[in-house]
């Protein structure tokens, strides 16, 4: 096994049985950030002096923390995430400077599991894009091609991964945040269901969407890092029991007697390499014992409406919180207005990017008197017929599998005058948002020219055990997350 | 197909959305916001008659905790982010009352 291929197991366990120290791990993941960042921009900051004195800590104590199930494996956190002491700021302006004063509850636990927090990690401007382009600290681009996008809006928590400069990261995942940058970036990653993880501070989007969820090279690490950060937490009131996940129950995955469910009207016109690679895919789990079934899911093609009213009503009302006054930027003002007023619009002009602007414009429209109705009130009930149209789904078959794109990862600047087209390409995603249902995207090979394709996989409620283990059975046949990107070593 | 977004609605709204947008933002939300909002027509062919609305997916969380009190953030630390921090434990902001 090379240094490329080391996963978070391998990780752990050379730390747990002496083979390598966790500040051995450390310096090399730092050395890679070092080499390869410059090139990528995946990191907004990296915490090199607390990560090694994490480590080194990790090392003394080691005997006593043998147990822990991350013990002294790096991990890279989107900086939507709070992390105490340490800069926070949602790829955006108007929280330049803000260090929480508290660590958010998955850092937490992935701290009590011995992980060693290396850095925070690019995306869109409050999660809030499908490319990582729009963020204060500039783009980050796609290692398997510079001129691309690496997806959004957690570009930069992918691009670690797939580079090799961090074993796994944590992100979050609003409408598909966490699953098209997995695709574009050939790894894995997962958007829980709603509530299976805390998501006590998280900059908050659009709370009936965000979800926090792990990203990683193989199934089985992603599982591993599921593990430590799901469960009931008391400062989420969204967040809810459900029984701790048996991994052992579930590795190695299965397919067999699976049946998996395609909504083969919905793929029309989806591109045709990304396509030519999903039916592989599904040949694949159907010789490994799956059962594949044509099913319908009639609104899913409203989706897209449904989510860019919803998502951004909910951001409107929580992103006024950034007002100039108890953290972050404040704008100077001009001499002859500096009532409370323009202090608040100016700070919020000069904070935001254009991209939350228009979010924030479009869900306070969607809020006002005379359209509350017609817009958000509609889309919340056309939400309840994508939800039925699952729930129906789910009476006939355990999975439902989808490209997690309908199209490779775009060039970077592609879609930046056309809002529209790029939130389009959402089409598959946002609904296990709006559902609450748990799904994964794993690699399922590359386009001709090199790009990455995601399978997408999606579950009944807490059901992520079926997902990581057919995911982990495809994986068995079909380990795309061996090949590395071609980024400068 | 929605009706056109002018200048001034996007005035109104930036206003009730606390943001100042310059002559250049107005102009060019105006556009981007009435494609999106006439996309967002399709939902009209949608009959939700009967139909309830979702406001949060998955099953109903009880909210409620044992009313206890416990430690919330020093005062310190609330304060140490503040772009202006005023004298003693409070926030400094722009006059308010004349």
């Amino acid at each position: 096994m090379t240094e490329r291929d080391w996963t978070v197991t391998d990780l752990r366990d050379a730390v747990v049985s002496g083979e390598t120290t966790a500040a051995n791990i450390c310096d090399h993941f730092l050395r890679r950030i070092a080499t390869a960042d410059p090139h990528l921009n995946a990191f907004t900051a990296v915490l090199a002096d607390t990560a090694r004195a994490r480590a080194d800590d990790i090392d003394r104590h080691r005997d006593v923390w043998r147990d822990r199930p991350l013990l002294g494996v790096p991990i890279a956190v989107k900086d939507v995430i709070c992390t105490r002491g340490t800069p926070t700021t949602g790829g955006s302006r108007i929280l330049a400077g803000f260090c929480p004063p508290y660590d958010a509850t998955v850092v937490s636990r992935l701290q009590d599991a011995g992980a060693v927090i290396v850095g925070k990690t690019n995306c869109d401007e409050f999660a809030m894009g499908s490319s990582t382009e729009h963020s204060v600290y500039g783009p980050t681009r796609n290692p398997w091609a510079n001129d691309h996008t690496p997806g959004g809006s957690s570009g930069g928590a992918a691009a670690a991964v797939a580079a090799r400069l961090a074993p796994a990261s944590i992100a979050s995942d609003t409408g598909g945040s966490i699953r098209q940058p997995a695709a574009f970036c050939g790894i894995v990653g997962l958007k829980p269901t709603y509530g299976r993880v805390s998501r006590y501070g998280l900059l908050a989007f659009a709370s009936s969407l965000d979800q926090i969820g792990p990203m990683a090279l193989t199934v089985a690490d992603t599982a591993a890092v599921f593990q430590v950060i799901e469960g009931k937490d008391s400062r989420d009131a969204t967040s809810t029991s459900c029984g701790v996940l048996d991994l052992s129950t579930v590795f190695p995955g299965q397919a067999d007697g699976v049946r998996i469910g395609v909504p083969r009207a919905v793929l029309e016109g989806i591109d045709d390499d990304v396509g030519c690679a999903f039916d592989t895919a599904l040949d694949t789990l159907t010789q490994r014992g799956a059962t594949v079934h044509d099913i319908e899911l009639p609104h899913i093609d409203y989706g897209i409406p449904v989510y860019y009213l919803v998502a951004p009503a909910e951001a409107s009302s929580n992103l006024a919180r950034y007002d100039g006054v108890r953290y972050g930027f404040r704008a100077t003002l001009d001499a002859d207005n500096t009532s409370l007023q323009a202090m608040y619009e100016r700070t919020r002009e000069e904070g935001f990017g254009a991209e939350v602007k228009r979010r924030i414009m479009l869900g306070t429209y969607a809020l006002s008197a005379g359209y509350y109705d017609a817009y958000y009130v509609k889309a919340q009930r056309v939400r309840s017929l994508i939800k039925a149209d699952y729930d129906r789904a789910f009476q006939e078959v355990d999975t439902i599998a989808m490209p997690t794109t309908p199209t490779p990862a775009f060039r970077i600047g592609e879609h930046l005058d056309d809002p529209l087209a790029m939130y389009l390409g959402d089409i598959f995603t946002v609904s296990a948002n709006l559902t609450g249902l748990p799904a994964i995207s794993v690699p399922a090979g590359f386009t001709p020219s090199r790009l990455p394709v995601g399978l997408q996989l999606m579950s009944r409620p807490f059901d992520e055990a079926t997902l990581f283990r057919l995911a982990d059975a495809y994986e068995q046949d079909a380990q795309w997350w061996r090949e590395s990107p071609p980024v400068t070593t | 197909m929605a009706s056109p977004l002018t200048k001034a609605d996007v005035k109104r709204i930036a206003r009730l959305a606390h943001l100042e947008l310059n002559d250049d933002e107005q102009a060019l939300f105006a556009q981007q916001l009435a494609r999106i909002l006439e996309y967002a027509e399709r939902l009209k062919n949608v009959d939700t008659t009967g139909v309830a609305v979702t406001w949060y997916p998955g099953a109903e969380s009880e909210p409620l905790r044992p009313d206890v009190p416990h430690h919330s953030l020093a005062t310190d630390d609330a304060l140490a982010n503040a772009p202006a921090p005023g004298p003693r434990d409070l926030f400094r902001v722009p006059k308010v009352i004349g």
